[in-house]
């Protein structure tokens, strides 16, 4: 343990000896300037979505603290109540940054919420698929391959059609849109690995099925299911706000980013830009910065490829 | 080959069987069939004719029955709002969406592939980092933003073009397009430059992969060696050479571009079949809804299945493979 809390501050990325596969990880993944600073963005934006009561200026959704007359204010101008609205104010009077950190809140919940349902359902799915084959295996894949020919958004409007509005309604459609994707590379992977020689002294050995997958099959199927992971959650971070922009998605009791910047559209035509684009440039933020973070982790759990 | 295409078709309706039952159990066993179907302003009399026409009365295998006889009549309810049959509404909007996706498919290939060989022939260059970082941009920005940036800027701030609406149409063939007409084609830019990012960022880095690949080969070498123009060589040579996965992908994707239209048309208030579904879905209004899916999966599947089929003409493998398997 004390190798990992040492070796996870950045500030040191070459260690003298790379010793444990973990360190040449950890060492790996900062030689990329770029990566390093995503992944400092990233800690960013998960710090305030956590902690995002404490360091807003104002709770956006206590009455108490709204006014209706800082409605529409520029950003920079004073507010009602003497602090500075930094990103503006929109319609109801808001302050834009607070509304920010919470849309984030959310955002972010919904993303990783669903990534990780769908991680779990489509891992299991596809290791069983990988570990008995035949028949089983056929049957899994063509309903993933069939899933697949469809476009995310497409499938998750069907689901939204059908299940109509909610928070858990959006997260069981973004888990239907993503649990193929995990199947499908898990599979790939656990196919590899079932042909290696440890796999055949685990079954030599006749341990028992479900004691060779998760403590034998499943650790060496890890590293792309976390590459996997990270973006198919930028992605369900994107899907989700796309659905709330369209008005299929989170109610607007559940104010993420995507319902934040449908809510300031109304109010571009007239040149208030900032309703809609700092949520956008948050939102924006998020997704890249997790994109990149999933692409160094890739380039360096994937020893074949070159950059 | 016709045992391929046969069994290529199967699976087809298989497909189609198994939307139509998803689609159907969602709206008459998960939801109220009652609330779904008819509309809340109909009065006892208009219901219970409405209920005995989609055979609510009847048991639930009576009633999937029903609904088959019925969609395969091309009878998929009456819109409450427009009181006009769903499938005519759709089929009016239809026009507008793929004239929408057809801009934008020649548009991403026409930017995309020039692009893309460029970077792909000096991968050092600023420029081409330039345009790599954009196809990045291109991937993670989401379509939406990216549209309400378009209008902020182009629309509001400038006041170059129109924001919404398709403009002056004139008929073709009877239909409605806009791309004819000064005006219709200053409506149809942002739009159809929104809709293409994505399918541009994907071109980009198809043609450079392609063309990297293709320059280390020996025709480009041979070719050069003969002492072809370099313009030649790139124009006939490498772009024969790097066409065929490209216009694969765009083909493939077309799909996806009519499915995507339903977030650039609600930015842009484009009145195409994704306007109509997100409206109807917010008014309640099922039948729209219900028929819209079942098209949009139709044309999935055909688009699947057409693209199968070309595969399988292209690269003989393909079909070995599946027949053996």
């Amino acid at each position: 343990m004390s190798v990992i809390s040492e070796q996870a501050a950045p500030a040191e990325p070459v260690p003298a000896k790379p010793e444990s596969p973990f360190r040449r990880f950890v060492a790996a993944y900062f030689e990329s300037r770029i990566a390093t600073l995503a992944l400092a963005v990233l800690a960013v934006i998960v710090f305030i979505a956590l902690f995002a009561p404490l360091i807003s200026p104002q709770d956006p959704y206590d009455l108490g603290e709204v006014t209706i007359m800082d409605s529409r204010l520029e950003p920079g101008e004073a507010m009602f109540s003497g602090t500075t609205a930094v990103l503006g104010t929109d319609g109801a009077g808001r302050d834009m940054l607070s509304a920010i950190f919470y849309g984030l809140r959310i955002s972010l919940g919904v993303g990783v919420t669903s990534g990780v349902i769908a991680l779990i359902i489509g891992m299991s799915i596809g290791l069983a698929a990988a570990y008995f084959g035949g028949r089983t295996d056929a049957v899994i894949m063509r309903i993933v391959d069939l899933q697949l020919s469809f476009p995310a958004i497409l499938v998750a409007l069907i689901l939204v059609a059908i299940l109509g509005k909610g928070i858990d309604k959006i997260i069981i459609a973004l888990v239907v849109v993503q649990w193929a994707y995990y199947a499908r590379t898990v599979r790939a992977s656990a196919l590899v690995e079932r042909s290696k020689e440890y796999m055949e002294a685990a079954n030599c050995l006749a341990l028992p099925h479900a004691r060779i997958v998760f403590r034998h099959l499943l650790p060496n199927c890890l590293p792309p299911m976390i590459v996997v992971g990270t973006l198919e959650t930028a992605r369900a971070i994107a899907l989700e706000a796309t659905l709330s922009f369209l008005g299929v998605g989170l109610p607007q009791t559940e104010p993420s980013l995507g319902l934040l910047i449908s809510n300031g559209f109304e109010y571009m035509m007239s040149g208030k830009y900032w309703i809609s684009f700092f949520p956008g440039v948050a939102l924006l933020v998020t997704i890249v910065s997790i994109n990149l973070v999933g692409d160094q982790l890739r380039d360096v759990l994937n020893p074949r490829l070159e950059r | 080959m016709s045992v391929f295409i046969l069994r290529r078709l199967m699976q087809s309706v298989v497909v189609v069987v198994v939307m139509s039952l998803i689609v159907f159990f969602g709206v008459n066993v998960v939801g109220d069939p009652v609330d779904l179907l008819i509309s809340p302003e109909a009065d006892q009399a208009e219901i219970e004719a409405t209920i005995a026409r989609l055979g609510l009365d009847r048991p639930v295998h009576e009633q999937y029955g029903y609904f088959v006889k019925n969609a395969l009549q091309g009878d998929l309810g009456k819109s409450f709002i427009f009181g006009e049959p769903a499938l005519k509404l759709i089929a009016q909007r239809m026009p507008a969406t793929l004239e929408l996706a057809f801009v934008s498919l020649i548009m991403s290939a026409f930017v995309g592939i020039p692009l893309g060989v460029f970077a792909g022939l000096r991968p050092e260059a600023t420029t081409s980092k330039v345009i790599m970082a954009g196809s990045i941009l291109g991937f993670s920005l989401p379509t939406f933003w990216v549209g309400l940036m378009f209008i902020m800027v182009f629309a509001v701030m400038l006041g170059w073009l129109p924001s919404t609406g398709r403009g002056d149409t004139v008929d073709l063939f009877g239909i409605p397009v806009s791309f004819l007409t000064l005006d219709g084609l200053s409506h149809l830019f942002l739009p159809a430059l929104n809709l293409a990012l994505f399918k541009m960022s994907l071109v980009i880095r198809l043609a450079r992969a392609g063309t990297r690949e293709a320059i280390h080969q020996d025709y480009i070498k041979f070719a050069r060696a003969k002492g072809l123009s370099s313009r030649r060589v790139v124009l006939v040579h490498l772009m024969k050479n790097i066409m065929i996965p490209v216009v694969t992908v765009l083909g493939l994707e077309f799909g996806n571009l009519i499915a995507f239209s339903v977030v650039t048309e609600t930015v842009f208030a484009w009145p195409g079949m994704g306007k109509l579904l997100i409206d109807s879905i917010q008014l309640l209004d099922r039948p729209v809804v219900v028929a819209y899916l079942m098209m949009i999966v139709l044309i999935f599947i055909i688009i699947n299945l057409v693209v199968d089929i070309l595969y399988s003409v292209l690269d003989p493998r393909v079909r070995l493979k599946d027949i053996k398997a």
